[in-house]
C-alpha cells in the first residue's frame, strides 16, 4: 500500500526522529512511504488561537497537496483531530461548497498513526522491541476527539521487553494546549506538575504517547528537574528492534 | 444598557488572577479535595444510567428548542404565571433588575430579606443595591451563608463556598456569629448555621430566589437544592421574589422530567435533589401571598443572536464542567472574575459583555475536551471558546507580539520553501540561548514557558531535509 505521510509542521523540524520511525515502521510491514515535499500545516495554532482567517489558507494548502492521496498517516493526535474537528466547519463557515466536497472526501483517508496500524492496516504486532519501562500519555485529543481508546496500549503491549505501566488520572490534561502554555504559563505548569507527579510515581524509564506535543511539554519538565525520565513518541518505540537497541 | 456580571468589567485579567491563586496551597488543595469528591460521586451515578446519553440529547434538544421559540415561550409563562396570581416583571440589565426587587421590598415595607441561593442576583450584585437601599439580605444557602459573612466571592455555580475548608468556616462563623467555641466537624458547623438562620426564617417577611426552571405552559417556578434552606425561604415569607434570567424557561411540566434526572446527577452527584420545590403564582392560605418574578435579560438576548455561540444559553449551571476542567481545578473559581467560573463562566461571561471585557476568559482553557464530555446539555464549550477566541483577534484585541507571531508563522507555512527557510533562520536564532541541546531561558513570548520547563533545541536537520537526501 502507498502511504502518504502527513509529518505536520512541528514533527517536521523538532521531531525529525519521529517521522524517521514511522517510515521505518510502514516500511518493515512492506508499505510503501510517499512524502509530499509541499505540505506545511494542518493550522491548529492560528484557528484554536483565534487566527481563522490565516488557518483557512492553511486548510487549502492541506488540500492542494493531499486532496488525491489515498492513504495520509500522520503521527499527530491534535492535528487529526484539528482536521476532523474543524475543516468540515471552515469549508462551511468559507460557504465553498467545492472545498467542503473535498475535506468530506478526503477526511476518511486521514489516520493518526495508532488508528492506520490498527484499523486501517490490522496491525498489533510490528515486530517492534524494547527492553524498558514505559507510561503512555493519553494526550486529550486522542482521548476525546479521536477516540482512540486502547489502540496505543495495544501496540505497546505487543512489544518484546517492554513492561506497560498504567498512568494513574491518564484523562487528565498535561496542561500544553498549544498557546495556551504561553499565555497562561502559571496554571499550565500547574497543571504539568500534577502530571509530572504521576508520570513519576509509576517509576517508568520513559513517558510515550501519540503527540509529541504533549510530549515536548511533559518532557519539557522532566528534563528541567532533572528527573531521568525521558519522552519518546509511540512511533519511535514502535520502530525501535534488536538491531537498533 | 447597563450589562453586568458581577464585578467583571473590573477584574485582574485570567492569567494574573490565576498567578496568584496557583500559588496558594491551601486553596488548591480545597479545590482539588472538593472537586475529587464530586466527580466521583457524578461518575457513579451517571454510569448507572443506562440512557445516559438519550437524557443528554433530550435535554439539549429541549433547550435549543426553546430557545430557538423563546419569545413565545416567555409570553406563555407570562400569561400562566399572572393568571395564577403572579406578578411578571421584564427586566433588560442589572441595574433594571435590582431597582424593581428594591422597590418591591420597600412596597412591602421591610429592610431585610431572605434569600435562596441565586447566582442571576450575584450576576446583578442584588445584595449591594439592596444594602445601598438599607436593606440587609441574610444568604440562606449554608455556602452562600459562608461566602457572606467571610465577606468572601463565591467560587463555585453550585458550591460557592467550595474553597474554604471547615478550619476556615469554623473561624468564620465564630467571628461573625460572635461564638466563643465551635467544634470543626460538619455537624458542628451546620448546627451553627442553623440557629443563626432559623430565627431569620420566621422573622423576615420577604424571600429572594432564583429558579432552575421556568415551565411555560403552567407558569410554575421550580427550584430544586439539598439543604431544606430553599424550601424555608419559599413557603414561610409573606413576600416571595424570584428573579431569574430569560434562558430559564422550558415548554412543559414533563419536561422536568429530563431536567430532573441531568441536573442532581450532574451537580451534586445525587439522583435526586432532596428539595424539589415547584410554585405556581400565589395559593391562597398556603406559602407567601404575593409572588413576584423578575425576568432578567442583561445580554442574554445578544448571546442567542450569534448561532455560532448561542447554545451557550443551554447551560443549566449544573457546575459539571467545573469540576472536570484541569484549570479550574488548579485555580478555582475566583481567577475568573466572574460570579460564573470554570468553562461555562469563560463562555458566559464575555459575551454577556458583549466581548467589551473579560477578554482573556476564552484563553483559560487547554481545550482539552473535559467540559464537553460531561455537559448534561451538550455544550460544545471548547467549539464556544474558539469562536470567542477569533471575536477577541478579529476584533484587534490580541498582543502585538502574538499578533506579529502568528502572521510570521502563517507566512511561514504558506509555502513549503518558505518553511525550510524558517528553520534555517530558527536553528540560527536560538543559538544564544542553546545550552547542550535545550533551550531554557527564552526571552518574549516564550519566557512563561521556559520559567519552568526546557524546549528541546531544533535539530540540525527537520525531517524533510532527512527525507530529501535519503
Amino acid at each position: 500500500m502507498v502511504i502518504t505521510l502527513y509529518i505536520t509542521c512541528y514533527n517536521d523540524a523538532l521531531f525529525p526522529e519521529t517521522g524517521k520511525a514511522v517510515v521505518e515502521v510502514l516500511e518493515r510491514l512492506g508499505h510503501t512511504v510517499e512524502f509530499r515535499a509541499a505540505q506545511t500545516c494542518c493550522g491548529q495554532m492560528h484557528y484554536n488561537t483565534g487566527y481563522r482567517q490565516d488557518s483557512y489558507d492553511l486548510l487549502r494548502q492541506f488540500l492542494n497537496v493531499f486532496a488525491d492521496a489515498e492513504v495520509i498517516v500522520c503521527p499527530s493526535s491534535s492535528c487529526v483531530a484539528m482536521m476532523r474537528d474543524h475543516y468540515p466547519k471552515m469549508a462551511e463557515q468559507l460557504n465553498d461548497p467545492q472545498l467542503k466536497a473535498q475535506v468530506e472526501a478526503v477526511l476518511p483517508r486521514v489516520f493518526e498513526f495508532s488508528e492506520l496500524l490498527v484499523d486501517k492496516l490490522g496491525v498489533k504486532d510490528v515486530g517492534a522491541f524494547y527492553p524498558h519501562t514505559v507510561t503512555l500519555h493519553a494526550s486529550c485529543h486522542a482521548l476525546r476527539s479521536l477516540h482512540i481508546g486502547t489502540k496505543p496500549a495495544d501496540l505497546l503491549k505487543q512489544v518484546r521487553g517492554l513492561t506497560l505501566l498504567e498512568l494513574p488520572d491518564a484523562d487528565q490534561c498535561c496542561g500544553f494546549g498549544g498557546t495556551f502554555a504561553v499565555k497562561n504559563p502559571d496554571v499550565s505548569a500547574a497543571m504539568l506538575s500534577d502530571k509530572l507527579q504521576c508520570v513519576l510515581g509509576t517509576k517508568a524509564e520513559a513517558c510515550t504517547g501519540a503527540d509529541n506535543s504533549c510530549l515536548m511539554h511533559i518532557g519539557g519538565a522532566l528534563s528541567r528537574q532533572r528527573t531521568g525520565v525521558r519522552t519518546i513518541h509511540l512511533a519511535e518505540i514502535l520502530a525501535s528492534t534488536e538491531k537498533s537497541q | 444598557m447597563s450589562v453586568r456580571v458581577g464585578e467583571a468589567a473590573s477584574a485582574l485579567p485570567f492569567p494574573e488572577a490565576a498567578k496568584k491563586l496557583v500559588a496558594n496551597s491551601q486553596l488548591r488543595r480545597n479545590v482539588r479535595h472538593a472537586t475529587d469528591i464530586i466527580r466521583t460521586k457524578r461518575g457513579r451515578v451517571v454510569g448507572e444510567k443506562e440512557d445516559w446519553e438519550e437524557l443528554r440529547n433530550a435535554g439539549k434538544a429541549i433547550k435549543d428548542h426553546t430557545l430557538a421559540h423563546l419569545d413565545r415561550y416567555l409570553l406563555q409563562f407570562e400569561e400562566a404565571c399572572t393568571k395564577a396570581g403572579g406578578k411578571v416583571h421584564w427586566a433588560r440589565d442589572a441595574d433594571e433588575a435590582n431597582r424593581i426587587i428594591v422597590d418591591l421590598v420597600k412596597q412591602y415595607n421591610s429592610d431585610e430579606v431572605i434569600k435562596v441561593k441565586t447566582m442571576t442576583s450575584d450576576e446583578t450584585r442584588l445584595n449591594v443595591a439592596l444594602e445601598a437601599a438599607g436593606i440587609t439580605p441574610f444568604e440562606t444557602d449554608l455556602a452562600d451563608l459562608i461566602v457572606q459573612l467571610g465577606e468572601d466571592k463565591p467560587s463555585h455555580i453550585v458550591v460557592p463556598a467550595l474553597h474554604r475548608n471547615r478550619m476556615e468556616i469554623r473561624e468564620i462563623f465564630m467571628k461573625k456569629m460572635g461564638l466563643d467555641t465551635l467544634g470543626y466537624q460538619p455537624e458542628d458547623l451546620t448546627a451553627a448555621a442553623r440557629k443563626y438562620l432559623r430565627e431569620r426564617f420566621l422573622r423576615v417577611k420577604v424571600g429572594i430566589s432564583g429558579a432552575n426552571y421556568l415551565i411555560a405552559e403552567t407558569g410554575s417556578v421550580v427550584v430544586v437544592e439539598s439543604e431544606g434552606n430553599g424550601r424555608m425561604c419559599l413557603t414561610l415569607p409573606e413576600v416571595l421574589i424570584s428573579i431569574v434570567g430569560v434562558e430559564k424557561v422550558i415548554p412543559r411540566f414533563e419536561d422536568l422530567e429530563v431536567f430532573l434526572q441531568l441536573l442532581p446527577r450532574s451537580a451534586t452527584g445525587e439522583r435526586m435533589n432532596p428539595y424539589n420545590s415547584i410554585w405556581t403564582g400565589v395559593t391562597p392560605g398556603d406559602g407567601p401571598q404575593a409572588f413576584h418574578i423578575v425576568l432578567l435579560d442583561n445580554g442574554r438576548t445578544e448571546v442567542l443572536a450569534d448561532p455560532e455561540s448561542r447554545e451557550t444559553l443551554d447551560c443549566i449551571r449544573c457546575g459539571a464542567c467545573l469540576n472536570a476542567c484541569p484549570v479550574y481545578r488548579q485555580t478555582g473559581g475566583h481567577a475568573y472574575g466572574s460570579v460564573y467560573g470554570g468553562p461555562i463562566g469563560a463562555i458566559l461571561t464575555p459575551q454577556l459583555q458583549s466581548m467589551e471585557h473579560s477578554q482573556t476568559l476564552p484563553y483559560a482553557s487547554s481545550l482539552c475536551g473535559a467540559c464537553y464530555e460531561v455537559c448534561p446539555v451538550k455544550i460544545n464549550i471548547p467549539e464556544i471558546l474558539i469562536h470567542l477566541r477569533t471575536k477577541v483577534v478579529e476584533s484587534g484585541h490580541a498582543p502585538l507580539a502574538e499578533r506579529l507571531a502568528m502572521k510570521g508563522a502563517a507566512f511561514a507555512m504558506s509555502k513549503a520553501s518558505r518553511l525550510s527557510l524558517a528553520h534555517a533562520f530558527a536553528r540560527l536564532g536560538q543559538w544564544p540561548f542553546n545550552d547542550d541541546g535545550k533551550l531554557d531561558n527564552l526571552p518574549g513570548l516564550l519566557a512563561g514557558w521556559t520559567e519552568t520547563r526546557d524546549l528541546d533545541a531544533i535539530p540540525s536537520e527537520s525531517f524533510r531535509e532527512w527525507w530529501s537526501e535519503r
